[in-house]
């Protein structure tokens, strides 16, 4: 089996004192060996809960369903000691806010060690010299290992959290917008960074951000979630700059191209906010913001349908769709 | 509101008005010091957060102010609407320096900030929150004799809060994001505001509600002709919205003029490399500057981005014998084409003078 990670009608349930929220309603996904895997969407649509859902990192009450591969092992059936064993050497994450993921009484060379030494069973030394050579290849000089977090820019601090996740040779690195706090050409180094990396260790990555254009340069592959579901995926160039979901179609419009004299003087939005997780519309989720809806979409919730080689889309107009349901423009 | 037209006037375009001047503006920041430093007669570092900067902000026009965080685009904005204090330099509304008693000219000059949850106060109604403005300065009347509560309602209907009636009684918590920021832009608005000066209006905000805060934005501008300045560093937004772009770096403005020139045929290094690191398929490869922001407590002599530029970098500055300037010699904004001003040694051989080269 080639999947590192296979996520198979995932089903999560935050539980508040007004009743269990929906935050994640029915998802699958695939992430092969060596592949980058983008996921994207606006806050609240979920997909920062699958990533701590890859990890079970998310709160106790947290109603967990269907099945979390990784390398064919079902995360939601592990006992803790493997679970603790599997996060960081099976996967990690690169967390966004890099500033406060750290432990600012501690020497950052020493935060790394401590991820080798508790989930190899190396020694100091042994761990010491990994973590000059994981400084190097995330581009710090090896004596920055003697250095509190405070001493280190922001994108410095980023690098250091890279160097983390990749301590112990995970085979999946979950990156959750790892670049949004960070300036634009600080953003940019550390994307190439990352897509070297990725590149050089053959490792697998989901790479989570609202930013479609941050993902079109780093992804294979992308995924769109809407109200806690994936409504487009496909390779990313394609998804980006043919979309088949309207929704795509408004995300990829917030990132303009310079040039592009379609954006000139007009800049393209949505109507209406994202939906509350408590309150996802009937039918389509998308329906009350979807400028091409039509009588069907408020009652008939569309599965993903083929559409195109290798892409899938959750759209009533996608051809594949009018087959199934009957419904159509 | 006049939108009547006099059908007399001759269609000729206008000479640009200038609305705003900023002259040679300069902001410093002292730094702190210890107590005992301080009694040793120690001094904190400065910080030249803006270092002359010079621009005019013309009637109805959208400008945006771009550059990286610490170039000194959000101070310079402050500046503006007068909530830095400058130390050198001036800045002019319409013709005239500021005046000691800002309230009037507060009242014409609008600022939106980035973060709409920070800006309203969640104890006040919306209704409170939009009118508080109009109390303030003491208007309970439009200039038709409307009532307080219908130019509360206007300013909301205008900001695309419709009907206004339903968001009158109710809290900033019950609002969404882009909601919120209405209620900011509602906010300004009720003043009848010539220039809104919005510090990264959308940053705050979800990818798909970005795009009809700055429709309203530009739609704004169509309708009540307003002037606009918007802080940005994000240089696609730019692209979208902007009629001229300035390109901060430092604490000045390495290039300014029509946004098609600077974002599509940019004459700074500065700007290109800014350019280079927008997003786009495929474009991880391209160049990307090497190094942190700069540090504004450590300004470079001579050409401020020298160290980081990649003609002086590469050797074409030596090259083309510029290179004892860039390192040497300060430089100001020099005119390259109609409008577009560059302060680059480099470009302006490129532009035919030669005279650059010689030091």
């Amino acid at each position: 089996m080639s999947d590192i990670l296979t996520l198979d009608d995932v089903r999560i349930t935050y539980h508040t004192s007004g009743g269990g929220v929906p935050a994640v309603r029915g998802v699958d996904m695939a992430v092969a060996k060596g592949e980058v895997v983008g996921l994207a969407g606006e806050s609240g649509c979920g997909k920062s809960t699958i990533a701590a859902a890859i990890l079970r990192l998310l709160p106790p009450k947290t109603k967990v369903e269907g099945t979390i591969l990784l390398e064919g092992e079902n995360v939601l059936e592990m006992k803790p000691g493997r679970l603790r064993a599997v996060r960081w050497t099976g996967a990690s994450i690169v967390f966004q806010g890099a500033m406060h993921a750290l432990n600012p009484v501690k020497r950052v060379g020493d935060q790394i060690a401590e991820a080798i030494t508790v989930h190899q069973q190396a020694g100091e030394k042994e761990a010491r010299v990994r973590v000059g050579s994981l400084l190097e290849q995330v581009g710090l000089p090896t004596r920055r290992m003697k250095d509190y977090p405070h001493e280190l820019s922001g994108g410095q601090k980023q690098r250091v959290m890279i160097a983390m996740a990749l301590a112990c040779s995970p085979s999946l690195v979950i990156a959750d917008e790892p670049t949004t706090a960070l300036d634009v050409m600080v953003q940019a180094q550390v994307l190439r960074l990352m897509k070297e990396l990725q590149r050089d260790l053959g490792l697998s990555m989901i790479f989570i951000t609202h930013d479609l254009s941050v993902l079109v340069e780093t992804s294979d592959r992308l995924a769109i979630m809407y109200a806690g579901k994936i409504v487009e995926e496909g390779p990313a160039e394609l998804v980006f700059h043919s979309p088949q979901h309207p929704y795509t179609e408004a995300l990829a419009a917030a990132f303009p191209e310079i040039g592009d004299d379609r954006f000139r003087g007009k800049p393209m939005g949505l109507g209406g906010d994202p939906p509350d997780p408590a309150h996802v519309p009937s039918g389509c989720s998308f329906h009350p913001r979807c400028p091409k809806a039509f009588e069907d979409c408020p009652t008939v919730e569309p599965d993903l349908y083929p559409a195109g080689e290798l892409r899938r889309a959750a759209c009533l107009l996608v051809p594949a769709a009018k087959e199934r349901t009957g419904a159509g423009a | 509101m006049s939108q009547t037209e006099t059908s007399a006037t001759p269609p000729v375009a206008p000479e640009p008005e200038t609305v705003i001047e900023v002259r040679d503006v300069r902001v410093t920041f002292q730094g702190r010091v210890g107590v005992f430093e301080g009694l040793r007669g120690k001094k904190g570092t400065q910080s030249r957060a803006v270092d002359g900067v010079s621009f005019e902000l013309r009637r109805g026009e959208v400008m945006a102010l771009a550059g990286e965080s610490g170039c000194g685009k959000t101070t310079t904005a402050r500046a503006i609407m007068g909530l830095q204090p400058i130390e050198g330099g001036e800045i002019l509304y319409e013709g005239k320096p500021l005046p000691r008693d800002l309230k009037p000219y507060r009242r014409e000059v609008q600022m939106i900030f980035q973060d709409p949850t920070g800006t309203l106060n969640p104890r006040q109604t919306i209704y409170e929150i939009i009118a508080e403005g109009l109390r303030i300065h003491g208007i309970d009347r439009g200039p038709n004799g409307e009532p307080e509560e219908q130019l509360v309602a206007r300013a909301l209907s205008r900001a695309g809060l419709r009907p206004p009636e339903n968001f009158f009684l109710r809290y900033p918590h019950e609002l969404s994001g882009g909601q919120r920021q209405r209620v900011v832009i509602a906010g300004a608005l009720v003043l009848e505001p010539q220039v809104i000066v919005a510090d990264e209006p959308v940053s705050n905000l979800d990818a798909s509600v970005r795009g009809e805060i700055l429709q309203l934005l530009m739609k704004l501008r169509e309708d009540l002709g307003l002037t606009i300045i918007i802080v940005t560093h994000d240089l696609g937004l730019a692209w979208t919205v902007a009629d001229r772009v300035a390109i901060m770096y430092l604490g000045r403005i390495v290039e300014i003029g029509p946004a098609e020139r600077v974002l599509m045929h940019a004459e700074h290094p500065y700007t290109k490399a800014l350019l280079d690191v927008v997003p786009e398929a495929g474009g991880l490869d391209r160049p990307i500057l090497t190094g942190e922001p700069p540090d504004p407590t450590r300004i470079p002599q001579g050409c401020r981005f020298h160290p980081r530029c990649p003609v002086v970098e590469t050797g074409r500055a030596a090259e083309l014998g510029i290179e004892a300037r860039c390192r040497g010699e300060d430089l100001a904004l020099r005119e390259l084409a109609p409008e577009h001003e560059a302060a680059c040694y480099e470009a302006f051989i490129r532009h035919g003078d030669r005279g650059a080269a010689t030091v």
